[in-house]
């Protein structure tokens, strides 16, 4: 079973009138359990609108989009997946813990469980020395360390993430993706990555969609088999020739 | 000790305002109706305690009254306007063409409205005062949300009023509070000149018009004295209520330069 199935999505703003946008031209995608998808294309390609018709934030003005096996809006009801997104998108008002025990809340989860959680997702992401800080007492790196181990607390099997490191230094970014990996294979979640970094890209991925803009498509599919990774794969000649297809392909797409 | 230090500054260059102020009066010894000593002010609030006790206690009640009918009222439209769009296309442009009106000219047709004496028409002034940035803070602080915390709580598929109580009214609280300091002095300002032209006639607005006609100044300093009081109280409780209302807020001031 996919966990994500796209056929023939298409996505259009504003229908009909003068600043109508083509975002999304016929997408076809099948995503398998426990691949680490990324999209990656110049600004404007329509990779953040792909990753919200999967979420269900938005809907494709034509196809369909599934996720386990039932429509994206109904994956979304059932709280199927979890979101990162490029700002942490912490709540000031709410400690860290708090913060975590967020998505639970909303499902309900007893006052105990949401604790005993929090306290794991927290160990997870190595932030259990701040479970009593404010967001705003935090750096850029560890807010963003805390949005995942919210988008991970109530075990999603699908984790959405739009460019979640872009705002951070390139130090910080490298030590996250890393966590980010160790994360993915402890928990054997399906990962879809939104970056417009081609190192993040292939050092993350299993699978590279290099997205091409007005209208967005799908120009090609770089598959990455590097192996577990390690610092060493940053240096290593297999990474940098995969480094080199996606620029690339991706030169042709800006053509 | 900490919450003394925030105050400690202004203590001092309030005492060496006044001491000035005495020390240079007694100097150049003016007539008295020109700028009446703080020590004859003080001495005319002592002297006329029972008067302006309750002129203060009249107008007190006009403007705690009013700030709190007005912002009860600001809050609700603010809520409306976010929550329905067909409030917010008919009462946002209504809204700002009444906020053109200078709301205190209307205070003298007001009392025609309410009665002369009543106080009423004081409290209307206060409450259409107190409204409006009330309501377009509050409003202004509803939307303006962070769109990532917006989306999440849909993907989280989190009802709408799910939505107002986590997202919204907490990122409301620092506009709400902005604007309630505000209105705090606009109400004393609003309660008093309205005094001037009706209402109860033992208010401050009214003490203050009668003491400068018979030009007994320091009565009527006396009396702008005890506004002033309410103003400060209004404002260190609001003050007081920011703090327990927003813990959070004084951390990101301290924290939030640093990162």
């Amino acid at each position: 079973m996919n966990v994500i199935d796209i056929q023939g999505a298409t996505k259009v703003f504003n229908p009909g009138r003068s600043n109508q946008v083509e975002a999304l031209a016929e997408i076809d995608l099948a995503v398998e359990p426990g691949e680490f998808i990324t999209l990656i294309g110049p600004s404007g390609c329509g990779k953040s609108t792909l990753l919200r018709l999967i979420a269900s934030l938005i809907s494709p003005s034509t196809g369909s989009v599934e996720v386990n096996a039932k429509p994206a809006e109904q994956a979304r009801l059932d709280r199927d997946y979890g979101m990162a997104f490029q700002t942490a998108g912490l709540f000031d008002w709410r400690t860290v813990t708090k913060n975590i025990e967020l998505p639970l809340e909303l499902m309900g989860w007893s006052k105990g469980n949401r604790r005993r959680r929090a306290a794991e997702m927290l160990e997870l992401v190595k932030l259990s020395d701040f479970a009593k800080h404010h967001p705003s007492e935090l750096s850029g790196g560890m807010q963003q360390r805390v949005a995942i181990a919210r988008a991970l607390a109530f075990s999603p099997s699908l984790l959405l993430m739009d460019e979640p490191f872009g705002a951070l230094d390139e130090m910080t970014r490298e030590h996250m993706q890393d966590e980010l990996l160790r994360i993915w294979k402890e928990t054997g979640t399906t990962v879809v990555f939104v970056t417009h970094s081609i190192p993040e890209a292939v050092y993350l991925s299993t699978r590279v969609l290099v997205m091409s803009p007005r209208p967005g498509t799908i120009a090609s599919i770089i598959d990455v088999d590097l192996g577990g990774r390690s610092a060493a794969t940053r240096d290593d000649p297999a990474f940098f020739n995969k480094v080199t297809e996606v620029r690339v392909a991706l030169r042709k797409v800006e053509e | 000790m900490n919450a003394l230090k925030g105050f400690s500054a202004p203590i001092v260059a309030g005492v060496v305002l006044f001491g000035l102020w005495q020390g240079v009066l007694s100097l150049f010894n003016p007539q008295g109706f020109v700028l009446p000593a703080p020590s004859e002010i003080v001495g005319a609030l002592i002297d006329n305690w029972d008067e302006v006790y309750q002129g203060a206690r009249i107008t007190g009640f006009v403007v705690v009254s009013g700030l709190i009918a007005g912002i009860v009222l600001g809050i609700i439209a603010a809520l409306l306007v976010t929550r329905f769009r067909t409030a917010n296309e008919t009462i946002t442009p209504l809204a700002v063409a009444v906020n053109a009106i200078p709301i205190i000219a209307l205070a003298p047709i007001f009392n025609n409205w309410f009665g002369l004496t009543s106080p009423r028409s004081n409290q209307a002034i206060v409450v259409a005062l107190v409204f409006f940035p009330i309501f377009i803070n509050t409003t202004r602080g509803l939307t303006q949300v962070d769109r990532s915390q917006v989306e999440l709580m849909e993907s989280y598929a989190a009802s709408r009023s799910r939505i107002t109580r986590e997202v919204r009214i907490p990122n409301a609280l620092p506009f709400f509070f902005t604007a309630l300091k505000l209105s705090t002095s606009l109400a004393v300002i609003a309660a008093i000149v309205a005094e001037y032209f009706g209402g109860r006639q033992d208010a401050l607005g009214p003490m203050i018009t009668q003491s400068a006609g018979l030009t007994r100044y320091d009565e009527a300093w006396a009396a702008v004295l005890a506004g002033t009081m309410i103003g400060a109280v209004l404002y260190f409780a609001v003050l007081v209520l920011e703090r327990v209302a927003m813990p959070w807020h004084s951390l990101i001031r301290n924290h939030g330069d640093d990162k």
